[in-house]
């Protein structure tokens, strides 16, 4: 079962059974497909990045006062988007090559941008944006089963972070760009759309040419066989589960930055006018912070920086709900939402793809990124009725509450898992011959 | 066999060609962008034009400029008698505006390391006496009759309720910027009972003449589209009708005239409609084209709305059309957005 992934790691198989990550003594290596797969992400966000900056300021030009109509069949989109990433996951780990399920999701966005420079109404928009996200949706598991495939099991968290901090370099640099265009040419929405999509055809160029076609495990092996069809029942490594149980829970109570920038407006006019900014700093926070704590999550624990990420959320949402505002208060929660991010968001994929046996790592993933979105637009429906009813302050320490009383279980939950987790590296045998 | 030896530098090169050549061909595509941008800045405007320091005398119309060339984007007046006449320039630009003989209410787009929104109050002479931060892109803009009050619809992204989506924000302040709060928190009251839904939209606001507390405008909620009479003092906005949508009230009080969606849901087809407010008689007008305007008065008998010009989104129209079912659209002032008709005293 394990041979192509040892193989992948250089033929060092005595790594992929040593039993302990804190008796590892392989240097860190980054291996190129990281960051190759970083660089294609880092284009990829610039080109998607860029677009979304500007898009509201197109839509709503385009469409007038139809936007709200188009904002409410977006929300249904990312809905969609949000179910298409186990999809995803399942049909990568099925055909045993992440790589061509990826280049079908980041293909299906760049051509979402070509149709973007010839939108002619209502529905080609929302047609067009809706491609975008799928892809979105469907490229994200299959890409972090490839980065899991190929990085030193003990440096799982860091090669994630790594990949993340060249993301987010891209998530942070479209806006700028695109704000940048537009201060050049003040209508120059089509030129964003040109220069987005020259990034994209970069990206989608570095995955199809550079990236390797890695295959996942079962297809090596048995290359024949057909696969099962996809079950829950697949998903019920008991690892996972708690994992899933422990994500979903805590998404639940992540309530969105959209409403923790809408508290730092009511008090501090910059975030008022700067506000897509706001979104800028977060992201440059969580590229800043991305390796180091990736390499925090490999040394001391992953469930525990996973868990630990969720207070500086907490800490965040005390803040909002503070009766004092301004600047200081906006930079401090930037920092803590960007920590946020750093702390969870390539832990997570780091710990879904540890806890499942390899040839379900796609779709292992791909099962805790959207339970996490799903999770999270629930969040953001449930904590809108909250707000409206009582209040943003109020709201917000309700949602501290929750989420502290969430973190206190999941952390118990978590510890049978934890203690898993540091046998990580023992292959699941049991599981694969099943 | 390792990963590292799967990459070989001829792929590398083929990639390192593919960059260059897209980069290249998107430089080109932005530097003559900007070069055609910057000519067109340049260019001598497409109408009359003059500048003017100062607001004309009552009555005039204020609108925005969208003929090409210099002067693009900026809030202009024209006087009553002769609106397709010669334009003054104010050297503000405005995406809305809205005067009344004292003052010009005007929201902007500014392109600056972000996109940013702003809000800002000019006095006769074109000083800005007051300005603020919007949180989103401007859309609507009304002062009531002194120009004591102003209100403001924006759209916001990005943090609605659901996900991304957008949502409007309407506040209403004084003319010095401070104010009343969201219109979020007003309560909104259909047949006497309090609407919790969280997926409110409030847009268009009209104040009514003579009524400083109270105020028209547009709320929408789970597809339903309703015409409320809002009170500041009382922080409500009341159901009175369905399906009008950016209301806007005559000069005399007694008529609103409004957009009508012919499917009553939030997309499709727009007709202009005029309610008699005593009688409850509605009358659709005869204008075929889909409306996104809120619809001005030129007197108590015409009304003033904007077109897309030629399906253009930079340039559009300003037409005018009576009040009667039978009465066709007639060209207003061409190459013209967001009419505002200023009369003498206060209106």
């Amino acid at each position: 079962m394990y041979i192509s992934m040892a193989d992948r790691t250089g033929g060092k198989k005595d790594t992929e059974t040593a039993v302990s990550p804190s008796v590892q003594d392989a240097a860190f290596r980054l291996s190129p497909v990281i960051l190759w797969l970083g660089i294609v992400s880092m284009a990829t966000d610039i080109s998607s990045e860029s677009v979304a900056a500007i898009l509201p300021l197109y839509v709503t030009g385009f469409l007038g006062l139809s936007t709200i109509a188009f904002g409410f069949i977006d929300g249904l989109n990312q809905g969609a988007s949000a179910i298409v990433r186990i999809a995803a996951g399942w049909a990568s780990d099925r055909t045993g090559h992440p790589k061509r399920v990826a280049v079908a999701g980041y293909g299906l966005s760049m051509l979402a941008r070509i149709g973007l420079l010839f939108a002619g109404g209502f529905v080609s928009l929302i047609g067009i944006i809706a491609g975008d996200r799928i892809g979105k949706g469907i490229r994200t598991a299959p890409r972090d089963a490839l980065i899991s495939a190929v990085a030193q099991p003990q440096y799982l968290a860091r090669s994630f972070g790594v990949h993340r901090m060249l993301d987010n370099i891209g998530a942070a640099t479209g806006p700028l760009l695109a704000f940048l265009i537009l201060l050049l040419i003040p209508n120059g929405f089509s030129t964003v759309f040109v220069v987005s999509l020259a990034f994209a055809v970069i990206g989608v160029a570095a995955l199809v040419l550079v990236v390797p076609d890695v295959t996942t495990p079962r297809a090596v092996k048995h290359p024949k066989r057909a696969r099962p069809a996809f079950t829950w029942s697949q998903l019920k490594d008991p690892g996972l589960t708690r994992l899933l149980v422990t994500a979903g829970l805590l998404a639940l109570l992540t309530v969105g930055d959209g409403f923790i920038y809408l508290v730092l407006q009511a008090r501090d006019s910059f975030a008022v006018q700067w506000f897509p900014l706001l979104y800028v700093g977060t992201n440059v926070v969580y590229l800043a912070l991305a390796v180091p704590l990736g390499r925090l999550a490999d040394r001391w624990g992953r469930v525990r920086v996973f868990l630990g990420g969720h207070l500086a959320l907490l800490a965040c949402y005390l803040l909002a709900a503070a009766p004092f505002g301004g600047l200081g208060a906006t930079v401090t929660c930037l920092v803590l939402l960007g920590l946020f991010y750093a702390a969870t968001d390539g832990v997570l994929a780091a710990l879904a793809s540890r806890l499942v046996s390899p040839e379900k790592v796609a779709t292992g993933i791909g099962a805790a990124q959207t339970v996490v979105a799903l999770c999270r637009m629930a969040a953001s429906a449930g904590f809108g009725i909250l707000w409206f009813a009582i209040g943003a302050a109020p709201a917000m320490l309700v949602a501290a509450v929750a989420l502290a009383a969430a973190l206190a279980a999941t952390a118990v939950l978590m510890r049978t898992a934890q203690e898993n987790t540091s046998q990580e590296s023992t292959p699941q045998k049991q599981d694969t011959g099943a | 066999m390792t990963s590292t030896r799967i990459i070989s530098r001829r792929r590398i090169a083929l990639l390192s060609l593919v960059t260059v050549a897209v980069v290249a061909a998107a430089g080109i595509y932005t530097a003559l962008a900007f070069q055609d941008a910057r000519e067109s800045q340049a260019a001598p405007a497409a109408v009359e034009v003059t500048r003017s320091g100062a607001l004309p005398a009552a009555p005039y119309v204020v609108f925005r400029n969208t003929a090409s060339g210099q002067g693009f984007g900026e809030a202009a007046t024209v006087p009553l008698k002769d609106p397709g006449g010669q334009r003054a320039l104010s050297g503000k630009s405005c995406d809305r505006v809205y005067g009344t003989d004292k003052l010009t209410f005007c929201l902007q787009t500014k392109h600056e390391l972000a996109t940013i929104f702003q809000a800002s109050v000019f006095d006769a002479g074109w000083n800005e006496t007051a300005s603020w931060p919007l949180a989103g892109i401007p859309s609507r803009a009304r002062t009531n009759a002194s120009g004591s009050l102003v209100a403001t619809t924006v759209f916001v992204s990005g943090h609605a309720y659901s996900g991304a989506g957008f949502s409007t924000e309407t506040v209403i302040r004084d003319q010095a910027g401070a104010g009343t709060g969201t219109m979020e928190d007003y309560a909104l009251i259909l047949e006497g009972n309090r609407i919790k839904a969280t997926d409110r939209n409030i847009w268009g606001v009209t104040f009514v003449p003579g009524q400083p507390d109270a105020f028209y405008a547009t709320a929408s909620s789970q597809g339903k589209i309703w015409l409320v009479r809002g009170s500041i003092a009382g922080r409500t906005l009341t159901v009175v009708r369905n399906g009008v949508e950016c209301p806007s009230i005559s000069p005399d009080g007694t008529h609103l005239a409004y957009k009508k969606s012919d499917t009553g849901t939030l997309t499709g087809h727009r007709s202009i409609a005029v309610l008699d407010l005593a009688s409850g008689v509605e009358s659709v007008l005869a204008e075929q084209q889909s409306i996104d305007d809120q619809i001005e008065w030129l007197d108590d008998s015409t009304l003033l709305y904007g077109l897309p010009r030629d399906g253009s989104e930079q340039d559009s129209d300003i037409w005018s059309i009576k009040t009667d079912p039978s009465a066709r659209p007639a060209l207003f002032i061409e190459h013209a957005w967001s009419p505002s008709v200023v009369r003498p005293g206060a209106r």
